[in-house]
């Protein structure tokens, strides 16, 4: 008997490239294509209208889709898991379909549906499309964690094979003779609800500037590579007055709810590029777009918190204020300062947003002016941004917000200067805000200093029928930045009067491992058990791979004399460090008083404490004011108390496998007089390249200072073993260079 | 360090009062956390007493873990809070917050009296205004009351947040050893500020304030003038003088090591004085290693007083929108920049100004750039010529215009090239 399906959409609105729609069909007697909506929760839940409106008009035009091939859309009214076991009964299902959704409440809810399906003797087939890559994949090649920059996920990616190709629409072909039985009152009771159905006023509700639909997407699509064609640029376009508004080319909504599928827009993009650039491999940049959606994708996935700063372990905690006033000042466009009003009004009225004019609004909000928590300005994103998907929303906000991914703070877009600079004529703020619209260029941005009589003229009043601006944006920008900088230079043990060097860096090996899950923080549902008792791995403190490990062994000539002497000048540092205190007798205000909450940073980020390293450093009782008046006694060994700092900061963050300590060790012991052991078959293990050259210094320092605690147990080292198996040439030199280096200093424990 | 685990409290029969409960529920979680902050308070401590740190951080830790582990084995039913050591019970009161610690001084007399030892009240951090919104919380009325009355002579340490300068005018009468005063957005004045320096004027060694709009220029000279220990500054511009930096430089004075000047425009068009390129020569003389850290907000046109003539800056940051004009006198007139960062500038390429930046500041080794523009040759050339020194580059990708040149994938290969390590521009998400 052939067999009745259901396939579930949630996203993948879609009919072309849907794998799993197809599965539903193979073979099939009858399918149904279902789509669950409350209509209790549509109108208490905090998506806004917009966003209804947009999935609203993807189910109709799914519908309308799946009837030019003789089927329909079953929109049913409840909770798939109150309604699926009647629907499997009901119509007698043996297989169910559906799209594989990488979020973390996503993934519980369809392990539940699964259980029951299993329950009631219904096959499931789940297919990967939303995204252009398997995460977990992404996550195992980086040693079972989320890489937390994004130029670590650009490497990993680039050690992927490129995506699946898009599978083919659904056809009448396809169909073959399956069925979809529809019964007369099928509208009535499944039909697609309206607006008002879900008990929202549509009274004066402007028409929609993003049509929600595939068959919308699919125009766009055209239009947009017509376009990127036209220009033959495929550098990320500068931003000017124009890309503030709503492109006819724009696709982000449509890749929120699955109307495009991004690996057909993935390969149409690396088709055009070909065509135009004459068969040339396209660059990752040419992906940016869909990359960074990957990116939050891979990184929210294992992180059920990952939209929350508590209990987050990506997230810094920072003390924001709460204010509600304020907050609502901000979503409701009544700051007073237009360009943030301008963008703010878009958000509402429209959807959508220039993602500039998003960094301009959540800066303004977070760390910027108000310091106001993420949290809520990713709320309110929520329910009016149409493209906002939980991970990507809240990803975009930690960014923004400098709460996670080693971002630096230092720039903070002004509300006053940016706008200005981009659109200098304010047409964009006339356009949404035209109680403005009388004042000339030169005030718009920021029309309270405007003369009076300018505001008379203009028939705008400023604190009459426009609001003063809410914070003095120097002295708040001021204030903020300073907190900032104290909050970082607390997690990155940074005492030194820089700005730039309070956050850890993202580049070369990403050190900024500090970041790390802290222990008892691991992920339920990391797939990887082999580290998952380790501490503190992260994505970013693994060396960075192929591609920079080429750059790194230009420089093997220079790099293998240097090291040794400065490794050397290092460690005597080490130990001379604590007796210099005795000059320094006093202190700067510490920090702050003992309840501040930064100083809690150090439990959530709990850098797993090293005992072998730390202590060297850690008994200086003056971080700041000692480090920096040694460096002034010393003038000339600025650099190498710089790199100490870099140690410190480093050695906190690395752990090493405990069976790849071993097997060090019994190598060393074993090859540790044999001068041939440096010869290829010999290698214990392949390392990445990047360790061979660039952290040797680091690596020594740690080694030395951790045997010397405790040779028994592994030190906190992360070695890549995952990284390399091709063992190049460069990887030879590269690690003999290490090991030569390395050993000797070794033998002395 | 042996750390004292919650099940053990838990385990304690004696345990009857709720207030003592939560306290050490707390403590115990806390205290094998903020290890690192512990030592550096109590470091900073010994270190004044001429007693080395490691080792006053060794004898912490000693003891404390066996007194814990005395506590631990002495697990009998009759075992008694009242008998927890003083030192141990200083230690854990480190680490709580004032009004728990507070609490936690009625449970009883010996708690009592570790509530009111000395040591806790060498670093204070009162904020008297706006509990509602503030990032931190507000200290009690009343218990500021009781700080000053019983305390005020113990503080060297001292943060002020407030609106209300009786409190710290108070503090200043009463205090004979501050050593170091952060005072934020309050109202100091001449007068009290007078008050501060008749009392404290050999131990004082670190001030800093920010928005404390009724100091004028002769109040903080006034400090200058008697507080010859200043080492650390940090100030308004509007407070910077030409006389205070004469002042900063006499012989009885020692060398400064930090200077921070805020510049921050009220309005737009406000008019800044200018200091003389001889008072800044003369502080060169006198500190010759001095750090001089500038934070300007200001709007473009309001530049027009500064850099025109040598200034011994070595951390630059401006925080507002920067002419190039303006960045091209930096190149000029700053030898001995360390850190520069721009958070934003017109659409105009800073090419000949970073070069002449690279040329002429040749201590710069931390750069980072927002919302400017930069050709990626003139960059890469910048890098060349800066080299290895560079340790932080910040800049955001966009700030790099391809030109004929090189392209976008090409320069983070070159530029790491003349690094010596692996860089890459910085990235935002194009959401």
């Amino acid at each position: 008997m052939a067999s009745n399906s259901i396939h579930w959409f949630r996203k993948g609105l879609r009919l072309h490239d849907n794998p799993a729609l197809q599965e539903a069909f193979r073979g099939a007697g009858t399918v149904r294509c279902v789509y669950f909506l409350d209509p209790w929760f549509a109108g208490s839940s905090n998506v806004g209208v917009n966003r209804w409106r947009f999935l609203l008009q993807c189910l109709e035009d799914l519908d309308a889709s799946l009837r030019k091939l003789n089927s329909r859309l079953f929109v049913i009214r409840g909770q798939p898991a109150n309604v699926f076991p009647r629907l499997f009964k009901e119509w007698k299902v043996s297989r169910l379909t559906f799209e594989y959704d990488s979020e973390p409440f996503g993934k519980e809810r369809d392990a539940a549906i699964k259980k029951l399906a299993m329950e009631a003797g219904v096959e499931v087939i789940v297919k990967i499309s939303h995204t252009l890559y398997d995460l977990d994949k992404i996550i195992e090649l980086n040693g079972g964690q989320p890489p937390l920059t994004y130029k670590r996920f650009q490497t990993l990616i680039s050690r992927l094979d490129p995506p699946e190709m898009p599978v083919e629409t659904l056809s009448d072909m396809l169909m073959g003779g399956c069925i979809t039985p529809i019964s007369e009152d099928h509208g009535e009771k499944y039909g697609v609800p309206s607006l008002e159905e879900l008990g929202f006023d549509t009274e004066g509700l402007p028409s929609a500037v993003w049509p929600g639909g595939e068959t919308e997407a699919l125009t766009r699509i055209e239009r947009h590579l017509e376009r990127k064609a036209w220009v033959a640029n495929f550098e990320r376009p500068r931003m000017n007055a124009n890309s503030l508004l709503a492109s006819p080319t724009g696709l982000s909504p449509y890749l929120r709810f699955g109307c495009l599928s991004c690996r057909l827009f993935y390969f149409k993009l690396t088709d055009l590029y070909r065509k135009v650039k004459k068969n040339s491999s396209p660059p990752l940049s040419l992906y940016g777009q869909l990359l960074w959606r990957e990116f939050f994708y891979t990184a929210a996935t294992n992180n059920p918190r990952f939209d929350e700063m508590e209990g987050n372990p990506i997230c810094v905690r920072i003390p924001w204020d709460k204010n509600p006033e304020a907050l609502a000042k901000w979503a409701e466009a009544k700051t007073g300062f237009p360009w943030i009003d301008a963008i703010m009004t878009q958000l509402r009225q429209e959807g959508w947003i220039h993602h500039l004019a998003r960094h301009a609004v959540a800066c303004f909000l977070t760390r910027g002016d108000l310091w106001i928590s993420w949290e809520e300005g990713m709320k309110v994103f929520e329910e009016l941004l149409l493209d906002a998907d939980w991970s990507v929303n809240a990803g975009s906000w930690m960014w923004l917000s400098c709460s996670s991914f080693f971002q630096q703070f230092f720039h903070c877009y002004c509300p006053v200067g940016f706008g200005r600079r981009t659109d200098p004529n304010g047409d964009f703020i006339r356009r949404y805000l035209p109680v403005l619209r009388g004042f000339p260029a030169k005030f718009i941005y920021d029309p309270w200093n405007a003369p009076e009589s300018v505001q008379a003229a203009a028939k705008c009043i400023i604190g009459i029928h426009y609001p003063k601006p809410m914070v003095h944006h120097a002295e708040a920008s001021r204030l903020n930045i300073e907190r900032m900088k104290q909050i970082y230079q607390q997690l990155s043990r940074y005492r030194g009067l820089g700005l730039l060097a309070s956050v850890p860096s993202t580049n070369g090996n990403g050190n900024g491992g500090m970041m790390a899950y802290s222990p008892g923080e691991q992920q339920s549902g990391t797939s990887n058990n082999n580290n998952s008792h380790l501490p503190g791995v992260s994505g970013s403190s693994v060396a960075a791979g192929n591609g920079s490990g080429s750059i790194l062994f230009n420089f093997e000539g220079e790099e293998q004399t240097a090291p040794s002497s400065v490794g050397q000048k290092q460690q005597q540092r080490l130990h001379t460090l604590p007796q210099n205190q005795q000059q320094h007798g006093y202190d700067s205000v510490p920090d702050a008083s003992p309840n501040m909450t930064s100083s809690r940073l150090y439990h959530e980020f709990a850098v797993p404490q090293h005992p072998g390293l730390l202590l060297h450093t850690r008994g200086s009782s003056t971080g700041k004011r000692e480090r920096e008046s040694e460096r002034e006694g010393s003038g000339e060994e600025e650099p190498a108390s710089c790199s100490m700092n870099k140690i410190q900061r480093q050695s906190a963050e690395i752990s090493v496998k405990h069976n790849l300590w071993k097997r060090l060790m019994s190598f060393y012991e074993a090859n540790a007089t044999n001068s041939d052991c440096f010869d290829d078959a010999n290698f214990p293990l392949p390392l990445p390249d990047l360790l061979g050259l660039m952290e040797m210094k680091l690596l020594e320092n740690i080694l030395v200072s951790c045997l010397r605690k405790s040779p028994a147990s592994p030190p906190k080292l992360q070695v890549d073993i995952t990284a390399d198996s091709r063992r190049t040439q460069r990887t030879k030199t590269a690690l003999s260079v290490f090991w030569g280096f390395f050993c000797p200093k070794f033998l002395e424990v | 360090m042996r750390v004292i685990s919650p099940e053990f409290f838990l385990r304690e029969p004696g345990l009857k009062r709720q207030v003592s409960f939560r306290i050490f529920l707390r403590t115990t979680t806390e205290l094998c956390v903020k290890t690192t902050r512990m030592k550096r308070t109590k470091g900073g401590e010994e270190a004044g007493n001429g007693e080395s740190p490691p080792e006053a951080c060794k004898k912490v830790r000693t003891e404390t873990s066996e007194e814990s582990e005395a506590v631990a084995a002495s697990e009998s039913p009759h075992c008694d809070w009242s008998l927890l050591p003083q030192e141990i019970l200083l230690h854990i009161f480190q680490y709580l917050p004032l009004l728990d610690r507070a609490y936690a001084s009625q449970v009883c007399r010996g708690w009592n009296e570790a509530f009111h030892m000395p040591e806790l009240w060498r670093c204070f951090e009162f904020e008297l205004n706006q509990p509602a919104s503030s990032y931190l919380k507000a200290t009690h009325p009343d218990l500021i009351k009781q700080i000053i009355k019983r305390h005020s002579n113990h503080l060297q340490y001292v943060s002020f947040k407030s609106h209300f300068i009786s409190a710290l005018t108070v503090v200043f009468v009463n205090s004979k050893s501050l050593s170091s005063l952060k005072i934020d957005d309050t109202p100091v004045d001449d007068p009290s500020l007078k008050v501060l320096v008749a009392n404290n004027s050999d131990t004082l060694k670190l001030l800093k304030m920010s928005s404390c709009p009724h100091v004028s220029p002769a109040g903080i000279l006034c400090v200058a003038d008697q507080c010859h220990g200043l080492r650390e500054l940090a100030l308004n511009y509007h407070l910077l003088s030409d006389e205070l930096l004469l002042a900063l430089s006499s012989e009885k004075h020692v060398h400064l090591e930090h200077l921070r000047i805020d510049v921050v425009s009220e309005n737009p068009g406000q008019h800044f004085h200018t200091i003389k390129k001889s008072s800044w020569d003369a502080m060169v003389r006198h500190s010759p290693k001095f750090n001089l850290v500038m934070y300007f907000f200001l709007y473009e046109d309001e530049f027009g007083p500064f850099f025109n003539d040598e200034i011994p800056v070595t951390h630059l940051y401006f925080g507002r929108s920067v002419s190039k004009e303006v960045l091209g006198r930096v190149g000029l007139h700053c030898p001995r920049l360390v850190e520069l960062v721009v958070c934003a500038n017109g659409l105009r390429p800073l090419d000949e100004e970073l070069i002449r930046i690279a040329k002429h500041c040749t201590q710069l080794s931390a750069i980072g750039l927002g919302e400017c523009e930069v050709s990626c040759g003139a960059f890469v050339e910048f890098v060349k010529m800066c080299g290895r020194r560079l340790s932080q580059l910040s800049i955001m990708e966009e700030v790099l215009i391809p030109d004929h040149k090189y392209s976008l994938d090409e320069i983070h290969w070159e530029v790491s090239k003349h690094l010596g390590r692996v860089w890459f521009p910085d990235m935002m998400p194009t959401w």
